[in-house]
């Protein structure tokens, strides 16, 4: 079976942001790229699946070239092959699905996994939509999968609990934290990946529905007040937390 | 992706490849993750993480310049320091289990073994899956080892072995012992293994440094090791000498490790930490041993990429190896004692790895060659006249 992981090459999420010049998109100076983190799970789960049931994992990643430092630390983790859609220009989460499906269809690739969400745009919807584009089946933010045959069974997160899905192949899976423990790309597996090859070719063109307009960095925090160190502060402050933090 | 971010004043990120500076992150990752958490405890328990073992054979750092029809990875040299610098910014214990288990066992089996050998442990210790150990230094021969007294007797079928060694790592864990007696005057090296009946490994307890390390005494009477358990190609004093390069050359790199744990540690304590007006990083003498700090590291950094260079390139010299060892030694050591320093009293805290590197580098600075050795092998170099006999 040919399985297929989408990835994304983010900033990491200890550095610090600036807004580059046009306003609209984050200015790449000094910023440090990782593979997002919860595509890590994603990798994790395709190469586990790989090694149960047999067959090849490609990953395939949206971007510039950029991108292929994330592409090749997925090769050092175990993935067959790697393919780069390539595009200079940021897409909104559509037009990244429309790229990945049509190379997910020239794959033929029946099982794919996603992260459940990038962390740089958080949209949280890329897997969704591309599985809607290759008419798949699709479960998201699953943390517990299984397969057997052609039977898929998925239990995901939801709010205040756990769900357990059923559905079958081709299906598009994307991965929530504690799906798995990813494995470090080992020191043989990075020598192995140098001999792997990642194709590029251009992302196929789509229509965008979302525009940047602008960027704004979140308004820094306000000092701390002191309001004195006895008990004759506590009307005060209770006052404060009432009328201006509004949060009692 | 980890929160360490190194220590770079000179870029020497461009001097590194792709795959260098992925060994060195996927490294780092781990120490992160599986080192850093457990290590304080292990440290005052005086206990060796085992568990560590299969995970990092499965990492693939040990052995990891020698090559893959082995198991193993076949790195060059860079990527051997990087590894070594960032397991000793874990602990030293870690890169001292490495070292040895890569520098003194794995590499006298390729260099001096026959090809039976190589195929029976490399793959093996390659894995973690045995653990091997090296033993040349006697209780009354350190700086001096052509003064062993453990002696090799020739019998039938293989030999007989007498005698003892002391300050040996990992030799309480070992399958494998790499042991060097006299063979008829001449040293040679033997693999001798767990079990032989005569040879017995008590592990040397009461240490203050190194202590999640396992240190060992290893005890020969009338060990008989078989023919095959020779090493062929060993020759001479030379061979150990051999090896102790290997192991010397990742204790250059090692020890920057622990010296950038200590320093970073020092940097982010410096600008937390609030006495009279502001951070203490903001006085004088407070940024004079952070700035000390920083270049001793970078001046060392420096240092052990060219000698990486020079190694990879076949033309490092073991003086310089002593010079690289020497230095980063003396100098890690003072930056854990400013680190120390700069955190005041919570430095002594194992909530800070900072006793910890102080502690261990002690043991660093003398083993594999004590500080003043290394200085007179360098004096004997540069003046022609030896010292120290």
């Amino acid at each position: 079976m040919k399985i297929a992981v989408c990835v994304s090459h983010v900033p990491d999420t200890a550095t610090k942001i600036n807004i580059g010049s046009d306003g609209k998109t984050i200015d790449p100076n000094g910023v440090t790229y990782i593979v997002n983190p919860y595509d890590e799970f994603a990798i994790e789960e395709a190469l586990k699946t790989k090694e149960k049931l047999g067959g090849e994992v490609v990953v395939i990643s949206v971007g510039n070239d950029a991108n292929k430092e994330t592409l090749r630390k997925a090769l050092a983790m175990g993935a067959d092959s790697a393919v780069l859609l390539k595009d200079e220009n940021q897409r909104d989460s559509f037009g990244i699905a429309k790229a990945l499906a049509e190379e997910i269809k020239l794959q033929n690739a029946e099982l794919v996994f996603f992260g459940k969400q990038s962390v740089d745009y958080d949209n949280s919807i890329t897997g969704q939509l591309t599985a809607e584009l290759l008419n798949y089946n699709s479960v998201s933010v699953v943390v517990n999968l299984n397969i057997d045959g052609n039977k898929i069974t998925a239990e995901r997160e939801i709010e205040g609990g756990k769900e357990v899905v059923e559905t079958s192949l081709p299906v598009v899976i994307t991965a929530q934290k504690g799906l798995n423990e990813p494995r470090y790309a080992s020191l043989k597996g990075i020598m192995a990946a140098k001999k792997k090859t990642i194709e590029e070719k251009e992302a196929v063109a789509a229509n965008l529905f979302v525009e940047v307009v602008e960027m704004k960095k979140p308004a820094p925090k306000q000092a701390g007040k002191i309001l004195g160190s006895d008990s004759s502060a506590v009307s005060e402050l209770v006052k404060l937390l009432r009328e201006e933090a509004k949060v009692i | 992706m980890s929160s360490f971010k190194g220590i770079d004043y000179f870029d020497i990120e461009s001097l590194l490849t792709e795959e260098e500076k992925m060994v060195r992150d996927s490294v780092r990752e781990f120490v992160d993750e599986k080192v850093l958490p457990v290590i304080e405890q292990h440290y005052l328990d005086g206990t060796f993480p085992m568990d560590l073992i299969p995970q990092l054979g499965e990492l693939g750092v040990f052995g990891l310049t020698l090559p893959q029809e082995y198991g193993c990875a076949g790195l060059n040299n860079v990527a051997y320091g990087l590894v070594m610098q960032e397991l000793e910014r874990g602990d030293s214990g870690v890169r001292s289990f490495a070292s040895v288990q890569s520098g003194l066992v794995m590499y006298p089996i390729f260099a001096f073994g026959s090809e039976e050998q190589k195929q029976n442990w490399l793959p093996k210790l390659a894995l973690g899956e045995k653990i091997g150990c090296f033993g040349l230094t006697e209780p009354d021969f350190g700086s001096n080892p052509g003064g062993m007294i453990t002696t090799a007797k020739k019998v039938d079928g293989g030999y007989v072995i007498n005698g003892a060694k002391m300050w040996i790592t990992n030799g309480t864990l070992a399958d494998v012992a790499v042991v060097w007696a006299k063979l008829e005057g001449k040293v040679k090296g033997f693999l001798v293994e767990k079990g032989m009946q005569g040879f017995s490994a008590p592990e040397m307890k009461g240490k203050h440094s190194l202590r999640a390390s396992v240190t060992s005494e290893l005890i020969f009477q009338d060990v008989f090791v078989p023919e095959s358990n020779l090493l062929p190609g060993s020759d001479g004093l030379k061979s150990p000498l051999m090896c102790l390069n290997q192991a010397r050359y990742g204790i250059a790199w090692g020890v920057i490790g622990a010296a950038m744990a200590c320093y970073d540690s020092a940097l982010n304590y410096a600008k937390s930490r609030v006495q009279f007006s502001r951070p203490i990083a903001g006085y004088q003498l407070t940024q004079q041993k952070l700035v000390q700090m920083a270049n001793e590291i970078t001046k060392a950094q420096l240092m052990n990429h060219r000698l990486a260079i020079l190694k990879d390139q076949g033309k490092v010299k073991h003086t310089q190896i002593s010079m690289a060892k020497r230095n980063n030694c003396e100098v890690s050591l003072d930056i854990a004692r400013m680190s120390r320093e700069i955190h005041g009293a919570n430095g002594i805290l194992a909530e800070y790895p900072i006793m910890r590197h102080a502690a261990n580098l002690e043991s660093v600075k003398t083993y594999e060659g004590t500080h003043e050795m290394h200085t007179l092998i360098i004096g004997e170099d540069i003046t022609g006249i030896p010292a120290f006999e």
